[in-house]
């Protein structure tokens, strides 16, 4: 077995996407990097399982039943324990292209990004609109309002926030959304599907807070540009789930020299002060026929997820998550073999909306006919977390199977790492996509490096032996 | 239902017949202990070069190579190397995802070599692909040439090996090329050429996208999404 090094540059520790994105763009600015997982698999959180492996983390089955059996080869799904979708002119498909980890991976389109409008029996399901035929054709406004629409996203597509003449006359800095908002005439519907389900926010607080007009465009923007990426929606997602994400930019490290140990727990980390100056772990042997392997070794720094340091993060919300298989699309999405559907917290007279995120065998996550729907939100009650959800499942009719546990606690770290030397990740929000996994991932760049990571051409002037 | 061609679609590659010729294109993965010539035989397959020092692969090649079976059929082989993931048993999955094919080196001159690259051998029949090729290469011939005693594994030992658990088998020297191509020959001829890809579903197909730079994108939402 060969020598683990003295020092590296940086020791990562979990092998989720926010750590794997950082340990391939260290190694590939050429630092030394160990990366290191305490589980048998990559992916950490934002692993994809198989459905015997699903049944056994939530447990709901009597012991000696296996049933799992009857749905097929278990590794035909690939079931994603996180539920997000990529925006596709969103950041990560911006790191994914500019590290050339596209290359390991492969990608289609989500077909379709629904709303929900009413609750209850009275409920109805509509496409966001993705162009002016579909805008026409949406039963999610009337004549009047689609007029009154249309100019306000044509606005939004000429507005600079540099330019005060793309203003309308306010001044944007301060304003609040809800003045956007009544300057076009837009109605409390229209509000509700462009702030949920084209701005992507979770809850109501962005209309009236002082200038939040700026970032709320920006979003629209950022959906309107992923939609005419590609068509349809403005989604895309990995062939064989999201655990693929953290695999490739694992690859991408480990080609550019980082070493990878999965199976290896921290005994220890080593301080001298307050500062973090290295590890002691042990690698143990998958199959057991091995001797486990202790070794330490220093580090400048440490990175690494809110599992490795628990007396260093706090709790700052709960997610309440529910896998749910099915051998159905979902009702009122035109039969497509994926999609997001939004139910606006208005609509259902909550704080945070309700996401459904379904992907099927299109993405080869399950065997044909399968459908995985992942409904989520963030808990508002101490109890009564199925009730919470219970307008998701409602959208979702026949249920083969649902994997629910108790809510998520979303971790932050109590502090920057200046002192520590320890750079910690968050956990993965309730938001549908990865755009806060990006931000999270250059904000701990900044504080681990002291300068910001540009993600344009993150591989020019790089050379490798193979000519990769 | 997503059945709009993406802008930039890769063709439906994988597989294709026009006019009487066929080209296909198949995802190789090369498996095998450190040091046993792995990258060195890729290089000489590809580039025709051998290297008497090369260093241990780190920064592992990702390359292409393609080879003419006959007039009309041209297989293109799509080459990953490990990038060193597998020294601490770390592979990751997608690495032998929807390989069609892998090369399992072990030195014929290293007793021990052979045994890991029946775990190898093994690994791959539970993990990839069902109907994956998988090649066992005993490679450093040359060193045996001139001294035989330097051989730790018989040719006939190895052969049975194979044999019995379906594998082609050839005895490699990247330094001299011998059987080199052979052995990348033997595999083309075993593929499906007539279905397959490297990976099924290949890009460009139904919802398929290829990622891009944006460069040319300077769209707002104002004239993309004309509601
Ligand atoms: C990664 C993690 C971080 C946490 N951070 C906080 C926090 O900041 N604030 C808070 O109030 N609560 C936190 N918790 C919850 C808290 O640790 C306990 O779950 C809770 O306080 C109940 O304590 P306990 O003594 O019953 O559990 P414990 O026996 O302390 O452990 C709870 C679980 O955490 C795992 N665990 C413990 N230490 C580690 C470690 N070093 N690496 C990986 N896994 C570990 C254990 O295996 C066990 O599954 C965290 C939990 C975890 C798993
Ligand atoms: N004599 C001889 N030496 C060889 C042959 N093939 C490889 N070597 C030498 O063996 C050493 C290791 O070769 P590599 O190709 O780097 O081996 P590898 O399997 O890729 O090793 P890792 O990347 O560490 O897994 C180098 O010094 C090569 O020059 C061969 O056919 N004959
Ligand atoms: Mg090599």
């Amino acid at each position: 077995m060969d020598d683990i090094a003295p020092e590296y540059d940086a020791i990562v520790l979990g092998t989720g996407l926010t750590e794997c994105i950082l340990s391939g763009v260290l190694s590939v600015k050429g630092q030394k990097v160990l990366h290191i997982d305490k589980n048998d698999h990559y992916g950490g959180e934002a692993a994809s399982v198989n459905i015997e492996a699903l049944f056994k983390k939530y447990g709901n089955y009597t012991k000696g039943e296996e049933p799992w059996k009857k749905y097929g080869r278990v590794n035909d799904w690939n079931i994603d324990l996180v539920p997000k979708l990529l925006m596709s002119s969103g950041e990560l498909t911006n790191i994914l292209v500019s590290t050339d980890v596209t290359r390991y991976l492969e990608f289609r389109q989500v077909a379709g990004s629904y709303v929900q409008q009413g609750s209850g029996p009275k409920a109805t399901v509509a496409k966001v609109p993705s162009d002016a035929g579909e805008a026409l054709r949406s039963s999610l406004m009337g004549i009047f309002e689609k007029r009154r629409m249309k100019s306000f996203i044509e606005w939004v597509g000429t507005f600079n926030v540099d330019d005060s003449t793309s203003h309308k006359g306010l001044n944007i800095n301060t304003t609040t959304m809800k003045d956007v908002y009544d300057k076009f005439g837009l109605e409390i519907g229209t509000r509700d599907f462009i702030g949920h389900a084209m701005a992507l926010y979770t809850t109501d607080s962005y209309i009236t807070e002082q200038g939040k007009a700026p970032e709320t465009i920006e979003r629209i923007k950022l959906y309107g540009n992923s939609v005419a990426r590609y068509g349809k929606s403005p989604y895309i997602y990995p062939l064989y789930g999201l655990g693929e994400l953290p695999q490739g930019f694992a690859r991408l490290s480990a080609i550019y020299g980082g070493t990878y140990m999965l199976n290896t727990s921290i005994d220890e980390v080593q301080y001298d002060g307050a500062k973090a100056v290295g590890i002691s772990a042990t690698m143990h042997d998958r199959g057991g026929d091995s001797e486990p392997m202790k070794f330490t070794t220093k580090a400048k720094k440490i990175l690494g997820d809110p599992s490795y340091f628990p007396g260093k993060v706090q709790v700052v919300g709960h997610v309440l998550k529910a896998i749910c298989i099915l051998n159905h699309p979902l009702a009122g999405t035109d039969n497509s073999d994926s999609a997001q559907l939004i139910i606006p917290q208005s609509q259902v007279g909550r704080k945070n909306d309700i996401y459904i995120a379904v992907v099927s065998s299109a993405h080869n996550v399950c065997p044909k006919g399968y459908y995985i729907a992942i409904v989520s939100t963030i808990s508002e009650t101490s109890a009564n977390h199925h009730l919470e959800l219970a307008p998701g499942f409602e959208r979702l009719g026949r249920i083969e199977e649902k994997f629910m546990g108790p809510p998520i606690p979303l971790y932050e770290p109590l502090e920057s790492g200046a002192n520590d030397n320890i750079f910690i990740s968050k956990s993965y929000d309730a938001t549908s996509h990865f755009e806060t996994t990006t931000d999270d991932v250059k904000e701990i760049y900044h504080r681990a490096e002291g300068h910001e990571l540009v993600v344009e051409g993150l591989r020019e002037g790089t050379n490798l032996v193979g000519g990769e | 239902m997503a059945t709009k061609g993406p802008v930039g679609a890769r063709g439906p590659a994988g597989s294709s017949r026009g006019g009487n010729s066929r080209f296909a294109q198949f995802k190789l993965v090369l498996l095998g202990e450190s040091a046993v010539g792995k990258s060195s035989l890729v290089l000489r397959f590809v580039k025709d070069q051998f290297d008497d020092y090369r260093e241990s692969t780190i920064g592992a090649a990702f390359l292409t190579q393609t080879i003419s079976l006959d007039d009309q059929t041209t297989v293109k082989f799509e080459i990953w190397d490990t990038a060193g993931q597998e020294r601490y048993k770390s592979l990751a999955p997608m690495y032998y995802r929807n390989a069609n094919c892998a090369v399992v080196v072990y030195d014929i001159t290293q007793a021990s070599s052979l045994d890991k690259a029946k775990q190898w051998i093994k690994e791959l029949q539970r993990q990839a692909n069902e109907n994956i090729i998988i090649a066992l290469a005993g490679n450093k011939l040359d060193l045996v040439t001139d001294q035989p005693d330097k051989r730790a594994i018989t040719t006939a030992d190895a052969e049975a090996y194979a044999r019995e658990s379906g594998l082609l088998f050839f005895e490699t020297s990247a330094k001299t090329s011998e059987n080199v191509r052979e052995l990348f020959t033997a595999i083309a001829k075993k593929l499906p050429l007539d279905q397959a890809g490297p990976r099924n579903p290949r890009s460009g197909g139904r919802g398929g996208v290829e990622l891009r730079p944006e460069n040319t994108s300077t769209q707002g939402a104002g004239n993309t999404c004309a509601c």
